[in-house]
C-alpha cells in the first residue's frame, strides 16, 4: 500500500532549540481526547532493547517539558519521533547523548539506560557517550575546515587513527558510508562550507559515523535541504539502518513513512503512542494521533 | 549684543518660524479638507521655513564673527598716511598692535604719531559698530527669511523634498568637516616632512643608529649638527610595544575565551565591564603607576637577581602599558568569539570533544582572523602611546634590546623635540614632523590590516 496517500498534509514547523517555541494550544478537534500521563498506547516496549528509557521527566527551569515517558528503543532499528512544534522531540533526543547538560537550566529525571549503562549517572563520562551515541543537527554545520579536517575530527579527538594512511581509510570509509566519496574525492581539502546544503548535511553524516557511534541522533536533518538533497539523506538513512540504530526527529510525516520502522509520536511533552510505522500512519490507536497525521492540527 | 546671546536669540526666532510655519500649514490645510491634501506634511513646512530662518542668518553670523578682525584693520590700516603703510604681514601686526594698545590706553597717545591716534579713535569706532552692525543685520536677515519661508507656504508646495535636500547636505559638510580637518593635518605633517628632508638625508635619518637632536647655538659648538638617526626610536618603541603585546595578548585571549565559554552570565556581566574600565583610566595614572610603583620594584628585583637595572625600563614601560591594551584584545576578542556560531560548539560537542578541545579547534582557528585584528589595534595602541613611556622607560635614546635599559620612544621625542622656545625651520623641530609621519604611516598600516581582516571575518559568517 502507498502510505503517503493516507497523508493529507505536513505541517510547517521552523523551529530552533534555543528560542522557546509557545506551547500549541490543543485546540477544538483534540479537545474530547485527553492524554494521561505516563499512559503510551501502542507497543512502547521491546525485548533487548538498545536504549531503555523509564519515566523521564525534562524540566527548562520551573517548566516540565517532557512528562513521564517510557519508551524502548531497539537494535538497529530507525525510530521517528514526530508530533506538532515545541512538543518536546528535540529535548527528549537531546537527552540520549546528553546534549542538553550544555543548557543550564535543563534538568533530567528519571532512567535513561543504554545497554544497561546509566546515561545520567555521575560517573558517567559524556566524552565516552557522545562518541557512542552521534548526533546530526537540523541545520547542516560542518566546521570551516576542509572536508578532510570535518570528517578526520572525531577520529582525531578521540584517537582512533594511529597512523595518517588509518585516517585516510576512516575518512573514505565514512565518506563512501553517506555517499559522498565520488563528490568530495578530489576536493578533499576543499573548504567544506563551500559545499551545496544537502553535501554539507551528508557531511555532517559522514563526521558523525566517522567515530563508528552505536547510535545516530538525527533532529529534523532534512528540514533545511530541497527535495532532492532530502531525497538523498533519506536513502543514506535507509541504507545506515543495517548498521547503526537511528532515531530520526521529523516534521514530515511522509519522510517517517519512508525511512522508519518505528513510529512515536509525542503531544505537548507526553509520549501518546508508539507503534510500527505503517500502524500509525494507517490505524492510530490514539485520537490524538490520528488528528495529528491527518492534519488536524500541527 | 555678544554673538553668543545673538546666537541664542536666532535659535528662538528659528523656533517662532517653526511654529508658526506649522501653524499656516494647518490653516491652509484646513479648508481644502485635511493635511493630506497638502503636498508634504505640515511638520516638513515648518521645519522648511525655520531652516530659512536660521541657515542664512547663521552663514552671515559666521563668517562675520571669522573675518571681522581682518576687515576692520584692512579699514584701520587704509586710514593711514602712504608713508606709514605697512610693506609686509610682519609689519601690519606690529603696528596694529601698537594702535590696539593706543586704543585700549595701554600707549599714551601724546608719544605718538598723529595719524596713529586717528586710527586708534577709529579702531574704538569700529569695534563698537561692528557688533551693532552685525546684530542688526543677523536678525534682520532672519526675520525676513524667516518670513518669506513662511509666507510662501502653499499646499502645492514639495516642501518634503526641500527639506531632504536641505538636510543632506548639512550632514554632507557634517562628514566633509571631519575628512578635511584630517587631510589637513596629514598635508601639513607631510609638507614639514619634505623641509626636513631638505635639511637631514635620507640615510642619516632612516639608517642613523644615534639620536641627538640638539642644534648649535654657536657654530664651534661641539656635536653642532645634531644626529637624526630614527633607529634606536623605532627600536625603543618595537621593545616596548612587544612587551607590551606579550602581556596583553595572552592575557586578554584567554579572558576573553574564559569570558566567552566558561563564565556564566552572571559572572559575565560583572567582569566584561570592569575589564573595559581599564581602557578608560587616563594614561597619565597608568604612567605614575609604572613610575612610581612598578619601575622601582622591578629595579630593586633586578638587583636581588644581582642584574643590573636602571629606575627607568622599558620594562616597567611595556608592562604598564600591556595592562593598559588588554581590553583592545579581550573586548574584540570576546566579540568574533560570540560570533562563532553556537551550531559549530553543539557539532563539535556532539562528536565527543571536550569544551577546551571544542575552543582549541573549532572556535579559536574560526574566530582566528577577528582575533587576529583585535591584536593589531592593540598593537597600534601600543605604539602611539605616550604618556606612560614618558614617565616610566625615560628619555635616553639607547639602542638596546634589554628590557632592563631606559629607552625612548617616538612618540616621546616628538614631545620633547616640541617642547619649549622653537624655530620652526630648524631640522629640530621639523624632525618631530619627519618622526610623526613615520608614526602615521606604521600605524595606518597596522589599521588598515586589521581592518581588512577583520572584515574578511565577518564576511564569513554572515
Ligand atoms: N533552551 C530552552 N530553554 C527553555 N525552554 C526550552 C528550551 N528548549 C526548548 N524549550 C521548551 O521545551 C519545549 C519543547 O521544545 P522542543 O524540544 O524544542 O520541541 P520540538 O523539538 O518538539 O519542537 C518547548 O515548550 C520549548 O519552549
Ligand atoms: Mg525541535
Amino acid at each position: 500500500m502507498n502510505m503517503n496517500d493516507t497523508l493529507i498534509s505536513e505541517p510547517l514547523e521552523p523551529q530552533e532549540m534555543s528560542t522557546p517555541v509557545n506551547r500549541p494550544v490543543e485546540d477544538a478537534g483534540a479537545q474530547s481526547a485527553k492524554v494521561e500521563e505516563g499512559k503510551t498506547v501502542g507497543k512502547p516496549f521491546a525485548d533487548d532493547p538498545k536504549f531503555k528509557l523509564r519515566n523521564v521527566e525534562v524540566f527548562y527551569g520551573q517548566e516540565r517539558a517532557i512528562k513521564n515517558v517510557s519508551l524502548d528503543i531497539g537494535r538497529n532499528e530507525v525510530i521517528a519521533f514526530i508530533g506538532p512544534s515545541g512538543c518536546g522531540k528535540s529535548t527528549f533526543l537531546r537527552c540520549l547523548n546528553r546534549m542538553n547538560d550544555s543548557i543550564d537550566i535543563c534538568r533530567v529525571k528519571g532512567q535513561l539506560m543504554l545497554d544497561d549503562e546509566d546515561i545520567y549517572h555521575s560517573k558517567k563520562d559524556v566524552v565516552e557517550l557522545r562518541a557512542r551515541v552521534g548526533m546530526v543537527f537540523q541545520k547542516p554545520n560542518p566546521f570551516p575546515k576542509s572536508i578532510y579536517d570535518n570528517v578526520a575530527y572525531g577520529p582525531r579527538i578521540h584517537g582512533l587513527a594511529n597512523r595518517k594512511s588509518e585516517l585516510d581509510d576512516i575518512v573514505e570509509d565514512s565518506l563512501r558510508k553517506a555517499g559522498l566519496w565520488n563528490e568530495a574525492k578530489d576536493r578533499l581539502h576543499s573548504i567544506a562550507t563551500g559545499m551545496s546544503g544537502g553535501q554539507q548535511q551528508r557531511l555532517c553524516i559522514a563526521r558523525a559515523i566517522a567515530v563508528s557511534p552505536e547510535v545516530v541522533l538525527m533532529d529534523e536533518p532534512c528540514s533545511a535541504l530541497d527535495p532532492i538533497a532530502t531525497a538523498k539523506v533519506e536513502e543514506l538513512i535507509s541504507e545506515l539502518s543495517e548498521s547503526y540504530t537511528i532515531i530520526i526527529v521529523t516534521h514530515s510525516m511522509q519522510q517517517a513513512a519512508r525511512v522508519s520502522s518505528r513510529t512515536a509520536y509525542f503531544h505537548l511533552g507526553h509520549l501518546v503512542e508508539v507503534n510500527e510505522t505503517s500502524k500509525v500512519f494507517t490505524s492510530p490507536e490514539h485520537e490524538l494521533t490520528e488528528s495529528y497525521i491527518t492534519g488536524r492540527f500541527g | 549684543m555678544q554673538p553668543a546671546n545673538l546666537f541664542f536669540l536666532i535659535l528662538a526666532l528659528i523656533f517662532t518660524a517653526y511654529v508658526l510655519g506649522y501653524f499656516r500649514s494647518k490653516a491652509l490645510a484646513r479648508p481644502l479638507g485635511g493635511v493630506r491634501h497638502l503636498k508634504s506634511l505640515p511638520g516638513y513646512y515648518a521645519v522648511r521655513a525655520a531652516l530659512w530662518c536660521g541657515i542664512p542668518a547663521l552663514i552671515i553670523l559666521v563668517l562675520w564673527a571669522s573675518f571681522e578682525n581682518q576687515i576692520i584693520q584692512m579699514l584701520v590700516l587704509g586710514t593711514l598716511a602712504p608713508e606709514i603703510v605697512p610693506a609686509s604681514p610682519g609689519e601690519a601686526s606690529l603696528l596694529m598692535s601698537q594702535i590696539n594698545n593706543i586704543a585700549s590706553g595701554a600707549l599714551s597717545s601724546g608719544s605718538v604719531d598723529a595719524s596713529l591716534v586717528n586710527a586708534a579713535e577709529l579702531l574704538t569706532n569700529l569695534r563698537q559698530n561692528s557688533n551693532t552692525y552685525m546684530t542688526m543685520l543677523v536678525l534682520s536677515i532672519a526675520v525676513l527669511a524667516g518670513f518669506v519661508g513662511w509666507y510662501r507656504i502653499q499646499p502645492k508646495l514639495n516642501a518634503r523634498e526641500q527639506v531632504e535636500i536641505i538636510l543632506r547636505w548639512f550632514f554632507f559638510s557634517c562628514a566633509a568637516v571631519a575628512i578635511m580637518t584630517t587631510v589637513g593635518i596629514v598635508f601639513s605633517v607631510f609638507f614639514e616632512t619634505v623641509r626636513f628632508f631638505g635639511m637631514v638625508s635620507f640615510t642619516d635619518f632612516f639608517f642613523g643608529t644615534s639620536w641627538s637632536p640638539q642644534v648649535a647655538l654657536r657654530a664651534d659648538q661641539v656635536g653642532s649638527g645634531g644626529a637624526f638617526g630614527m633607529i634606536p626610536l623605532f627600536t625603543g618603541t618595537l621593545l616596548i610595544s612587544a612587551i607590551a603585546l606579550l602581556v596583553a595578548v595572552p592575557v586578554g585571549l584567554f579572558s576573553a575565551i574564559y569570558l566567552s565559554e566558561y563564565a556564566n552570565k552572571h559572572v559575565r556581566s560583572v567582569v566584561k565591564p570592569l575589564l573595559e574600565l581599564l581602557a578608560g583610566v587616563p594614561t597619565v595614572v597608568y604612567g605614575f603607576f609604572a613610575a612610581l610603583t612598578v619601575a622601582p620594584f622591578i629595579a630593586n628585583f633586578a638587583q636581588t637577581l644581582g642584574m643590573n637595572a636602571s629606575s627607568q625600563s622599558a620594562l616597567a614601560a611595556g608592562l604598564v602599558m600591556g595592562i593598559m591594551i588588554i581590553p583592545f584584545v579581550s573586548s574584540l576578542s570576546d566579540d568574533v568569539i560570540n560570533a562563532v556560531p553556537q551550531s559549530l560548539r553543539d557539532g563539535s560537542l556532539a562528536l565527543g570533544s571536550t569544551q577546551s578541545e571544542t575552543m582549541k579547534k573549532v572556535i579559536f582557528p574560526a574566530a582566528l582572523p577577528g582575533i587576529m585584528g583585535g591584536i593589531l589595534l592593540a598593537a597600534s595602541r601600543a605604539i602611539g602611546e605616550t604618556m606612560i613611556v614618558v614617565m616610566a622607560a625615560g628619555l635616553a635614546a639607547n639602542l638596546t634590546a634589554n628590557p632592563l635599559q631606559s629607552v625612548t620612544t617616538v612618540t616621546v621625542q616628538i614631545v620633547t623635540l616640541l617642547i619649549g622656545d622653537q624655530e620652526f625651520d630648524s631640522p629640530k623641530t621639523l624632525a618631530a614632523f619627519a618622526l610623526g609621519a613615520m608614526l602615521f604611516i606604521v600605524t595606518l598600516l597596522l589599521n588598515v590590516i586589521a581592518l581588512k581582516i577583520v572584515r574578511k571575518y565577518r564576511e564569513q559568517y554572515d
